[in-house]
């Protein structure tokens, strides 16, 4: 092959690189090693890791442990889809192109609203993505209520302070005025609460602003959807639909807008069309909004997304289907009640928000730091909870997902129990 | 050569719906177990009104249907994927392999410190592998992508200007840069002046040197560059723009060229984006997950994200989150660490002599590659030589025959091949841009080069067979425009077509 190209050695073909900058020394990396050598060490890296394999997982703030079928990964993992590229080429790519219709389906199903992009990276940035397609000229104000996820706000303020904006927090109800661009509310909030999030939409669309929900794709078996509640964009962390928990990412960034802001969507689009010969087939469509094409006219810069997490998502809706998602709803609703009650039962344990109804996650107030009680709690095998330290050094946020049996959790209470006694 | 073979054997075509046409109402495949504690209900006004649609099927319903899709999908393991600028290599399979370990993948990203000393150990070394690869001082793995890692370094540069009283407008980048840069720039607050480029290619110094101003916060700047070229004035660039006192970074995009030959670093980019799935062969997930650590020099360390990492006289790892001029976070956790982990596998199961030689591979293959379809599709800069990937014009042939790009590439799926990348850069005409990578053998080789020529031979020919193509596939051409005109974006909206 040299000698086609006129070489003798590979390093001729480097020569255009000036002398005065090469690399005169081997990389400092060590020399490579066998894959047995390699899994072995990766293997013991893993070994000092807990995790919520062999710690019972009461944790959430964005991810938690969810069932992830035997069924989504022997699909989404087969090689056809996680080998191949973004589908620019669509009659070799109708596989990855018609999950990703199916999965703009299923998401335009659970939200209630028109239309679905092909995913963003996470909650956060998809939060980021859905605040960008609001801004206007003369609009540039965005509320972001109190009880959005911490992470999620600092995610936005650095994005602000590139694009020209800087979130406002507020608490109970938004004043909207004429120069905001979108209110922003997570339903259910960061500490698990239900807001009045049918208000706070319509004090937003009452002063023209844009509506933003931050949602939980596994409560809309039986919550009110983001389209019921009033929104015009929701946002959400898919990660709980079919994805590992794999220390924060790779994850799933949904986003869900009206028909009439469609062109202002970032990211991939999927639409159906016909071949010449009339057959159905998928391509990727609106492309006239992505950077590629718009370059520094474009809403986003988005080009890599998270395609295999939203495989493995429409695959699990598809095992969930309508009543496994209700059934769902319910395990999670019933058991994070049941554990909030027993909770709350400990001596010196109270509910944050006493009286306030929740999905799956609850936060209560400690007689102990919230870091201390969670230390404590993994030498019991439990993750505990995360901390909230905005609300409180002693405020814990406990989830508590379908997977959780009674007996878990009435472990789990005594083992606080210990430790708060302590 | 696959010459004429079917790429799709198995399975049924496109048009036998979507899983909703599977759908039975009744049939179900998730199961639980039975509640075990009394049921809540929900509250009245935050109950759902109706239950959402999803389709009701059966375990074997979505695995025949999924399994059927994946046969209708060209990835890596199909088959060589020469795209030009996207760098599509082998994904080894070891790396599934360790992202699965329990340890890694169930880990929950607020554990405490303490409790993922394996995963944090696992990113220190990375990092540290990462800034001897580049030249950089310290490294960010959070953005999770490579446009976003873009955004990271912009920040960065905003937040260097800011700190020394400066509010630069410009952001300077070459004409033939990817669209994710101009996009990045607008985001970040600038404003994108293009710079021009010469007849070989290259960046048109005197042309850069004319617009280097106090204005101008930094340059973007991928070497070798969008066309595949070296830049062989890097030095002088930089130090253009280090004497205006702007910054320069380097789009990593092209990274996987020059490991071990040249670093960012010694080049004197102060700023360098890393996209994983090009450079270390993290599978693209047909178009994501990907991850875009960031390094920097050590004049921007304290600009970058939070948090950091950073490690303690015991040798244990933490979270630093203690960075008063951080630019803050960009994702809602810790980035892609399920993609950091296969990079890790990859770098480390290369070494430092391996990632070398995966540098001189990739060359070696372009080069031959260009050498051996040179006569149909000549290099549009046949002055400068071209390193990992290269841009071949279909000029010639279409000056010749009227057959256009698409028309080669749409002619080389039905003789086996992922055809490469065509209209991009867009600042050459009728460009396909091809990218061989390291992986592929010099038997791949010599079928692909076949596939062009043949391709160029049925143009002068047989012209049909290539506006026809692809014939072979599940689909042939789709109508892009329809699917624009007519919006059918989810099941249910507007009329089926026709």
């Amino acid at each position: 092959m040299l000698a086609a190209v006129g070489r003798s050695s590979t390093d001729e073909l480097f020569t255009q690189i000036p002398s005065s900058v090469r690399l005169d020394r081997p990389l400092a990396i060590a020399d490579g090693v066998s894959e047995m050598e390699l899994t072995a060490d990766l293997r013991s890296l893993a070994a000092r890791n807990r995790s919520a394999d062999d710690l019972t997982c009461f944790a959430g703030g964005g991810a938690y442990d969810h069932f992830v079928p035997a069924v989504v990964w022997a699909l989404a993992g087969r090689s056809e889809f996680y080998t191949s590229y973004t589908p620019y080429q669509p009659e070799l790519s109708q596989g990855v192109l018609q999950v990703l219709f199916e999965y703009q389906s299923m998401i335009c199903e659970l939200t209630g609203l028109d239309v679905s992009n092909a995913s963003l990276y996470d909650g956060a940035t998809a939060l980021v993505e859905a605040v960008h397609m609001t801004l206007g000229p003369g609009r540039r104000g965005v509320l972001v209520s109190s009880g959005v996820d911490p992470r999620a706000i600092e995610a936005l303020r650095t994005a602000g302070r590139g694009a020209g904006y800087e979130p406002e927090i507020f608490d109970g109800m938004p004043a909207v005025t004429d120069d905001v661009a979108a209110v922003i509310v997570q339903h259910p909030n960061v500490y698990g609460v239900l807001e009045p999030a049918r208000e706070h939409f319509a004090a937003a669309a009452a002063a023209g602003a844009k509506a933003i929900e931050l949602f939980d794709p596994l409560s809309l078996g039986v919550l009110a959807s983001p389209g019921e509640l009033g929104a015009d964009i929701a946002v959400g962390e898919g990660q709980g639909l079919g994805n590992h928990l794999n220390y924060g990412g790779p994850y799933l960034g949904i986003i869900a807008a009206r028909m009439a802001d469609v062109r202002k969507l970032p990211g991939r689009i999927v639409g159906e069309t016909v071949d010449v010969e009339g057959r159905t087939g998928y391509v990727l469509t609106l492309q006239a909004r992505e950077q590629h094409i718009r370059r520094d006219k474009a809403n986003s810069n988005i080009c890599t997304n998270q395609t295999l997490m939203a495989i493995a998502a429409a695959i699990y809706l598809a095992w969930l289907g309508p009543e496994g998602l209700v059934d769902l709803g319910r395990q999670c609703m019933s058991k994070a009640g049941y554990a909030a009650q027993a909770i709350a039962g400990l001596p010196g344990v109270s509910p944050a928000f006493p009286g306030e109804p929740c999905f799956k996650e609850f936060a209560v107030r400690l007689p102990r730091p919230a870091t201390f009680v969670i230390e404590e709690m993994i030498e019991r095998g439990f993750l505990a909870g995360v901390a909230m330290p905005q609300a409180g050094d002693d405020v814990l946020v406990v989830a508590v997902t379908e997977r959780r049996s009674r007996a878990e959790i009435d472990a789990f209470v005594a083992a606080l129990g210990e430790v708060l006694a302590a | 050569m696959n010459d004429g073979a079917p790429i799709r054997t198995q399975g049924p075509t496109a048009t036998s719906g979507t899983i909703a046409d599977r759908s039975s109402p009744g049939r179900r495949a998730s199961t639980f177990a039975p509640l075990d504690v009394p049921e809540v209900d929900v509250p009245h006004e935050h109950q759902r009104g109706e239950v959402p649609a999803l389709p009701q099927v059966a375990e074997i319903d979505i695995v025949r249907h999924y399994t059927m899709l994946s046969q209708q999908n060209y990835g890596v393991d199909t088959g060589p994927y020469p795209l030009g600028s996207c760098t599509m290599k082998y994904n080894p399979k070891l790396a599934e392999t360790v992202a699965a370990f329990a340890g890694f993948q169930r880990a929950h990203p607020l554990q405490p410190d303490s409790t993922v000393q394996g995963t944090l150990a696992m990113l220190w070394r990375l990092e540290e592998a990462l800034c001897e690869i580049t030249g950089m001082a310290r490294a960010t793995l959070q953005p999770p992508a490579g446009a976003c890692g873009e955004m990271t370094g912009l920040l960065i540069m905003r937040a260097f200007h800011a700190d020394h009283g400066e509010q630069r407008t410009k952001v300077l980048i070459p004409d033939a840069a990817h669209g994710t840069n101009p996009a990045s720039v607008r985001l970040a607050g600038f404003q994108s002046v293009n710079v021009p480029a010469d007849e070989r290619g290259l960046v048109d110094v005197d042309a850069l040197r004319g617009l280097v101003d106090d204005q101008v916060a930094g340059l973007m700047l991928t070497n070798p560059n969008t066309l595949g070229l070296f830049e062989e004035h890097i030095e002088e660039i930089t130090a253009l723009l280090h004497a205006a006192g702007a910054l320069v970074y380097y789009d990593g995009a092209n990274l996987n060229a020059i490991m071990g030959k040249v670093r960012p670093g010694d080049m004197g980019f102060d700023i360098v984006h890393i996209n994983t799935h090009k450079t270390f062969a993290t599978p693209h997930g047909g178009g994501g997950p990907g991850a875009g650590p960031v390094g920097v020099a050590e004049h921007l360390v304290p600009y970058l994200p939070s948090p950091m990492l950073a490690r303690g006289d015991d040798g244990s790892v933490g979270w630093d989150r203690d960075r008063p001029k951080s630019i803050g976070r960009l994702h809602g956790f810790n980035g892609n660490v399920g993609v950091l982990v296969r990079a890790y596998a990859y770098v480390f199961a290369h070494g430092g002599d391996g990632l070398t030689e995966v540098s001189e591979l990739a060359a070696l293959n372009a080069n031959y590659l260009a050498s051996q379809i040179g006569e149909a599709f000549p290099l549009a800069f046949p002055d400068s030589p071209p390193m990992h990937e290269f841009v071949a014009t279909g000029e010639p042939l279409k000056r010749e025959t009227g057959i256009r790009a698409m028309d080669v590439a749409k002619r080389l799926i039905d003789l086996g091949y992922h055809p490469s990348t065509v209209y991009f850069p867009l600042v050459v005409d009728v460009a396909m841009m091809v990218e061989p990578t390291e992986t592929e053998s010099k038997q791949t080789l010599d079928g692909l080069a076949a596939g062009f020529l043949r391709a160029a031979d049925d143009a002068r020919t047989d012209p049909d067979l290539l506006h026809e193509a692809p014939v072979t596939t599940p689909v042939r051409r789709l109508d892009e425009a329809r699917a624009a005109r007519h919006l059918r974006l989810r099941w249910g909206m507007g009329d089926p077509p026709d």
